[in-house]
Formats: structure tokens, sequence, C-alpha cells
């Protein structure tokens, strides 16, 4: 920062930075903290803060009880089956839009847009019925193919975005070289898209991996991805708030990594690209 | 530029994802349309019949619809009011010239990829248990006695979880639109010697005003779908079911497919009303 402040003026405004920072993170850490502890300690009144008997047992506990891996399993495999098969659909559509652009692309971009808006519960008795008929309730197919319709529109923009961003003479001087359509996408393009799109994917991961509408009320056990495992927590029988810690940091730890490494492409996917 | 063949070319690539989105879209919506003009339960698919606009007249004189309904504009308005106001704060904050701001960022930031489910049971037990909850005992240091949140704040309760998980998103973004204020015009208005509170309402201000809109709107979409926080803290109940929850119960408890449907249809008829602003919104800045 360029600004020229006084160094107590510094101090007391990183203070207060820090304090409200350390708040709103506090869940998280209060949560971690729990997690290492026994139940007991858990409980404790007053709370036992950093002295206590830290134990890792409630890390074996949480596979015995909730099946930890099965529920991983199904998030990674619907965040990033829906994600995969989203960019295949995704890329060459904002491939084209960006760069060769019709009179109808903003139209088109706007009414892919309008398509998020559609809100879960809109849709849902018609989902949910055509899912019992179709034998889809509890599948991944089925729940990855919502969490990729529900994403799609967001990648598609994010893409856009991004491919807007490429110099259209370098696509063109390919195109003089005699690169056919296929190759100008493999051999130029893509090289070139790749942070884009890396950013898209991790964006498009975190939604599908947070997203608890359908999943909740649609998958039960096979498919059931970790939003589910932890839902399992609201109607508990006995002390449970450790083992509950434990489960919450194996299920938000991916995604928190991968969060803090995609900060600045969230606001931009999130937004449209509305605000960069 | 382009040439006929490309365009051609350009339009088969973007052929399938419009078609699946346009099915996505359609599909559903027409099915439940039409399952909203019918008496139609799961338990007795025989007995369906067409019954025009009944379910939505039932619908809108349920007192449960018109609770569910107040519901959903509180926790809209209220976590809207909250974590605006805080993310314009935190976000002020975070511009400042600050010791290790990047992982001041990063603790601020966390709660947003948290998921529902995670945020809402760790705050309704470890947080906000009456007896072993920490905020009993934060109020016990006080000399207060421990508020027993969900038991006779349930809405409050909800509206604090929603809130802490969308002020980081809030925060993020109005941080991002201040960072793009001119850092020339930030230090002409100290040298200035204007004062905070005019620079803030002068400069600060009008320059986010767009960012916030964009909050605002965006928020919006996703607070009228608040479905796993309440699932897992209350499971519904007169104080905290909203429209996407009413909905849930009818179909999936009740096996109401005609009403679950008109419910649904009164969620897409809500949803498109902030959308048109957003779209709009978004639209304008494509052109420019």
């Amino acid at each position: 920062m360029a600004r020229k402040v006084s160094t107590s003026r510094r101090v007391a405004m990183s203070a207060v930075a820090w304090l409200v920072a350390l708040l709103i993170f506090f869940p998280i850490l209060w949560m971690f903290l729990t997690s290492f502890k026994t139940e007991a300690d858990a409980y404790a009144v007053p709370p036992k803060f950093l002295f206590f008997h830290w134990t890792t047992e409630n890390y074996v506990e949480v596979q015995s009880r909730v099946d930890y891996v099965l529920h991983a399993i199904n998030s990674i495999v619907l965040a990033v089956g829906a994600n995969i098969f989203g960019l295949i659909l995704a890329i060459p559509a904002a491939w084209s839009m960006a760069f060769s652009p019709t009179k109808r692309t903003k139209d088109l971009l706007m009414w892919m847009l309008s398509t998020k808006m559609m809100p879960g519960a809109g849709v849902f008795m018609a989902i949910y019925f055509i899912y019992l008929r179709a034998h889809l309730l509890d599948s991944r197919w089925g729940i990855g193919f919502l969490l990729m319709m529900v994403n799609l529109p967001i990648i598609v923009w994010m893409l856009y975005t991004y491919f807007k961003e490429i110099p259209v003479d370098i696509l063109e001087a390919a195109r003089m070289d005699g690169a056919s359509l296929r190759n100008e996408i493999i051999y130029v393009l893509t090289p070139m898209a790749v942070p884009g799109i890396a950013s898209t994917m991790l964006l498009s991961v975190i939604l599908s991996w947070n997203e608890a509408f359908w999943t909740l009320n649609l998958a039960n056990v096979n498919a059931a991805p970790l939003t589910n495992m932890i839902a399992s927590f609201s109607s508990p029988e006995g002390d449970f708030w450790a083992l509950l810690s434990a489960a919450s940091v194996l299920a938000i730890a991916p995604i928190l990594i991968i969060g803090w490494f995609s900060q600045k492409q969230l606001v931009r996917g999130l937004t449209f690209g509305a605000v960069k | 530029m382009a040439t006929r063949q490309t365009a051609a070319a350009a339009r088969m690539l973007v052929a399938p994802s419009v078609i699946l989105l346009f099915l996505w879209m359609i599909v559903p919506l027409a099915m439940t349309i039409y399952f909203s003009m019918l008496n139609y339960n799961l338990l007795e698919p025989d007995t369906a019949r067409f019954i025009g606009l009944q379910n939505y007249i039932d619908f809108v004189d349920d007192p449960d619809f018109i609770g569910a309904l107040i519901n959903t504009l509180i926790i809209v308005a209220a976590v809207l009011v909250i974590s605006v106001v805080g993310g314009i704060f935190v976000a002020l904050l975070m511009d400042q010239p600050i010791y290790g701001q990047s992982v001041v960022r990063v603790l601020v930031i966390a709660p947003f990829f948290v998921m529902p489910t995670v945020s809402a049971l760790i705050w309704k037990n470890m947080l906000m248990n009456p007896v072993s909850g920490l905020f009993a005992w934060i109020a016990t240091l006080f000399g207060l006695t421990p508020v027993d949140w969900f038991t006779n704040y349930p809405m409050l309760s909800v509206i604090l979880i929603v809130a802490w998980q969308w002020l980081p998103f809030a925060s993020l973004i109005l941080l991002t639109a201040l960072q793009s204020l001119d850092e020339e015009q930030k230090e002409a208005a100290t040298l200035d010697g204007a004062k905070a509170v005019s620079y803030f309402f002068y400069i600060v201000v009008p320059h986010m005003a767009r960012a916030i809109t964009v909050v605002v709107l965006i928020e919006t979409i996703f607070l009228l779908n608040v479905f796993a926080e309440i699932r897992v803290t209350t499971n519904g109940g007169p104080s905290t079911t909203n429209i996407p929850f009413h909905v849930f119960e009818l179909a999936v408890n009740n096996n109401d497919v005609g009403g679950a449907a008109a419910g649904g249809i009164v969620a897409v008829v809500l949803a498109n009303i902030v959308a048109v602003f957003l779209v709009r919104m978004i639209g304008k800045n494509l052109e420019s």
C-alpha cells in the first residue's frame, strides 16, 4: 500500500482487523479444536480452549460411525463428474460465443444466466417425480447430472469471460497458417485458456461440493455426499460434538483449501463477471 | 470475420449446452405447471384429476403458506442487511494498510466455503446450546442468563447462521470493488484532510454502489432458496419454514404433488422478480 499512515494508526487498524477476522473465523477454529477433544471435554463448562486431553480417536470413529469414506467418495465423484461433463459441454459453447459471436450471442448468454435463477423449489416436484419414476433417486448419475445442470450456466459464463480476454489476433494467425477448427482449439486456444479453465473448475467443484438442496432431498445412501453425512448428525443420540467436529473438519478441509486458492476467481464467477 | 463455415460450426458447439439447459428449464417447469392444476397424491396416483387453480387457492389460503412467505422474506431481508452492512465494514477494514492483510482475507472468507449442513450444526450445538454452548458460557461470564437460541428465537438463530455464511461473500466482493478505487484518489482524500465520514459517503459509497447492487441481487437469489440450514436445525416448524422447505414438506412428507407444484410456481415467480433486475444489470455490463 502506497498510502502513508502513522505506525500507531496502522497498528491500531491492524488490531481491529485481526480481531474482526478472528471473530468471523472463530466457529471454524472452535470446530477444529473440538475435533481433538474427548466428548466429555467437548461439553465441559467452562469450555476448554487448549488445555485438554488431545486425541485423534474421533477421526477414527467417524469412519465406523458414519462411513466417512463412502460419503467422501460420493462427494468427489459427484463434484468431479459434474465438473468434467460440465466442462465438456461448456468449453465449446463458451469458445464459440467468445470468438464467433452472432447477433444472438448476448441474448443467449443472458438466457443461460436466467436459468440459474430458477429456484430448486420451483422445479423440485417435477424432478422428484421424474427421478422417482426413472429410479434415479439416490443414484450418482442422477445427482451428478443435476449438479452439472445447476452449475452449467456459471461454468459457461466464467469461461466466456476468460476466453473473451484471449487476443483474437493469435487465433487469426493460426487460421492463416491453415490450422483446422479442431487444431485451433487443441493447440492454440487450450494452452492459453488453461488458467481460466482451471479457475472455473475450482469454483464449480466448490459449488457442487457444498450443494445441499438436491443432495439432501434426492440422495439417501448410495449417492449421499458429505453434506448428507453431516446432516445425519441433526438427530443424533448421546454426546456427539467431538465426533461431529471431526466429521465436519474432514468434510470441509478439501474445499477450504481449494477455496483459499481461488478467492479472486470466486468473485468473478459468482458475479458473472460484473465485479472483477 | 467468421466465415459461413465457422459460423455453422460455432452454432454446433453452442447447441448441446443450449439444448440441455432449455430442456432442464422447460420440461420441469411445464410439468410443474401441469401438476399444479391436478389433485394428485403420490400414494393414490389413480385418483389424480384436473382441478384448475384450486391448488393455488388452497396454497394461498393456507396459513402455513403465508407464514412460509413471510419467513422467506424475513430471512432474505435480515441476512441482506447484516451481510451488506457488515460486509462494507469488513471490506473497509481490510482495505486499510494493515499487517498480514492476506491472512486476514483468508480468515474472513473461510466461512463461505463451509458447507451449509456443517455451519448449521456447529452453530446450533457448540455455540448456541443453552447449557454447554460457548455463547451460554460467555453470557454467564457477564452475569447474564444464557439464551436458549433455538427454543426461544429459532428464526433469529437461523438468520445468524445464514448471515455468517454470506457475510464473507459480501466482504470479498465489496473489497474487490474497493481495491479498484483509485489509489491516488484515496491518497488525495487523506491529504485534503477530508473528513472520514464525507469521504465515505461521497467517494466510497458511490464507487461501491454497483458492487453492492450485485451482492444484493445474487445473495437474494441464493437466500430465497435457503433449505439445508432449516432442515438440520429446526426441521421446519411455523417460525422457520420458508417456501422451499414448505414445498419440500408438501412433496416428500405429504406426497401432495399438486400442492408442492403450486408452491414451486410461487417460488419461481418470486425468484423472477429479482432475476429481472439482476439480468438487466449484468446485461448492461456485457455491453461496456
